[in-house]
């Protein structure tokens, strides 16, 4: 029997890994070390339970409790003047403990300051949407939903952002191929043929280094080109192609090499 | 006879060409190359080059339309995602026959380097493909030189309907 291969994180991974490799890790500080992250997040504690606060690469971290997220982006936003959500998206820890991890990136113009808003929640729950708070979250959201399956509750129009709304699989999770899976690599054939047409069609080639001089249906050797389907035999003809026939084309002159002028001038 | 006769097939004695229907056709098709507007990412940018002054596709007399009903040839220059697959076919089925299909670029002929789910391994996967120009981008050259041959290989169809329709399946 093969011994099984877990299947939660089917990534592609380069061959070869160091044994004493250690990740390195950004290091953290305390907040004190800032006053004015300091002061924000005195002000953030006395309305909201923070789970745990640092600050890495000049930007303040600060996890809270999922249901908050609302609460907190709107005091960040009207008190705090955190005005500006630059980015958020999920991160998939669902092979370590079956948890989602969020993150809001915001940004504060008058204070010149970058902090992360982070929680994590559990496999197949759902997020509190910030789309009333910040525009920009719309699609945000719903580039979410398209690449982690996470919904976000009271979202205008909760639908797939990227990827066909008929789309099955969430790419971004660690579970999915980069290659796609079955459906992804059938998609265009099914939609637009049918499934009756996979025969036909054929799978897909992924092996970028494929080269077969046999097979003439996909390749065509230079200056030995042949009907598509013919049987190659190896004893083929040179059939330089050119771009017109030797006899001549009706009211169109040839182009000759020795007609041309070579212009050497790069000036000109 | 007259002294001074004029030989009226010659010389140009009279604005008169003798040809055959096929030619006089395919002249004329072959001459008219429309193409359908379909920049799909960056090989689009060698597509509007080729159009543009310097390289000037009027030239030839390809005219890039932009509606594909009065498209004759489908220059497909860049990456075609999976959503977008059933388009390009909507599109192919919009033109009019006889129609040909130009595959510009190695997005466009494998889908390049793009090995990931969301690209169409190779436009042929949809459409039947007449010509495939290789290159990330090619250069407006080589889209230039592809007209050329799409032009032989249309000199070398028969004019009447007998052409055989293409048909990916
Ligand atoms: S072949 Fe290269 S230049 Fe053309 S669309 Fe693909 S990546 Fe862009």
């Amino acid at each position: 029997m093969r011994a099984y291969t877990p299947k939660d994180d089917v990534q592609a991974k380069s061959y070869y890994t160091d044994r004493y490799y250690v990740a390195p890790q950004v290091p953290k500080q305390e907040v004190e070390t800032d006053e004015a992250f300091a002061a924000d997040l005195a002000a953030l504690k006395e309305k909201f339970e923070v789970k745990e606060a640092f600050i890495q690469m000049k930007q303040m971290i600060v996890y809270i409790n999922a249901n908050d997220i609302y609460g907190v982006l709107e005091f960040l936003r009207d008190e705090l003047t955190y005005t500006q959500l630059s980015e958020m998206s999920a991160i998939d820890w669902l092979a370590k403990d079956n948890t989602f991890e969020i993150f809001y990136q915001m940004l504060s113009m008058t204070k010149r300051k970058r902090l992360r808003i982070k929680f994590f929640i559990n496999n197949g729950d759902a997020v509190d949407s910030v789309e009333k708070l910040f525009r920009c979250a719309d699609w945000s959201e719903r580039e979410m939903f398209d690449m982690f399956g996470i919904e976000a509750n009271n979202h205008p129009f909760m639908k797939r952002i990227l990827l066909p709304y008929d789309w099955q699989g969430n790419p971004l999770l660690k579970t999915y191929p980069l290659e796609g899976d079955e459906f992804a690599a059938w998609y265009e054939v099914d939609k637009i043929y049918g499934k009756e047409a996979r025969d036909v069609i054929g799978p897909e080639i992924r092996d970028t280094a494929r080269v077969d001089r046999y097979d003439s249906e996909r390749f065509a050797r230079l200056g030995f080109e042949v009907p598509k389907g013919t049987e190659i035999t190896g004893n083929e003809e040179p059939n330089n192609q050119d771009y017109q026939e030797e006899g001549g084309v009706f009211l169109i002159k040839k182009f000759t090499k020795e007609s041309s002028k070579i212009i050497d001038d790069p000036q000109r | 006879m007259a002294q001074h006769k004029v030989n009226y097939t010659q010389d140009g004695g009279l604005p008169v060409a003798l040809t055959s229907i096929d030619k006089i056709v395919n002249w004329g098709r072959s001459n008219s190359i429309w193409a359908l507007t379909y920049g799909l990412a960056c090989c689009g940018i060698e597509m509007m080059a080729s159009g543009a002054s310097r390289f000037d596709f009027d030239r030839y007399g390809t005219i890039f339309r932009a509606s594909p009903r009065q498209a004759d040839v489908m220059i497909v220059a860049g990456t075609l995602t999976k959503k977008h697959a059933e388009f390009i076919k909507r599109l192919y089925d919009q033109m009019t026959e006889p129609r040909w299909v130009i595959s510009m670029g190695s997005c466009a002929n494998t889908g390049g380097m793009f090995n990931t789910y969301a690209t169409v391994q190779g436009c042929d996967r949809v459409i039947p493909v007449d010509l495939y120009l290789p290159g990330c981008a090619p250069r407006p050259e080589t889209l230039q030189y592809g007209v050329m041959l799409l032009q032989k290989k249309i000199r070398a169809n028969k004019a009447g309907n007998a052409q055989k329709p293409k048909r990916l399946m």
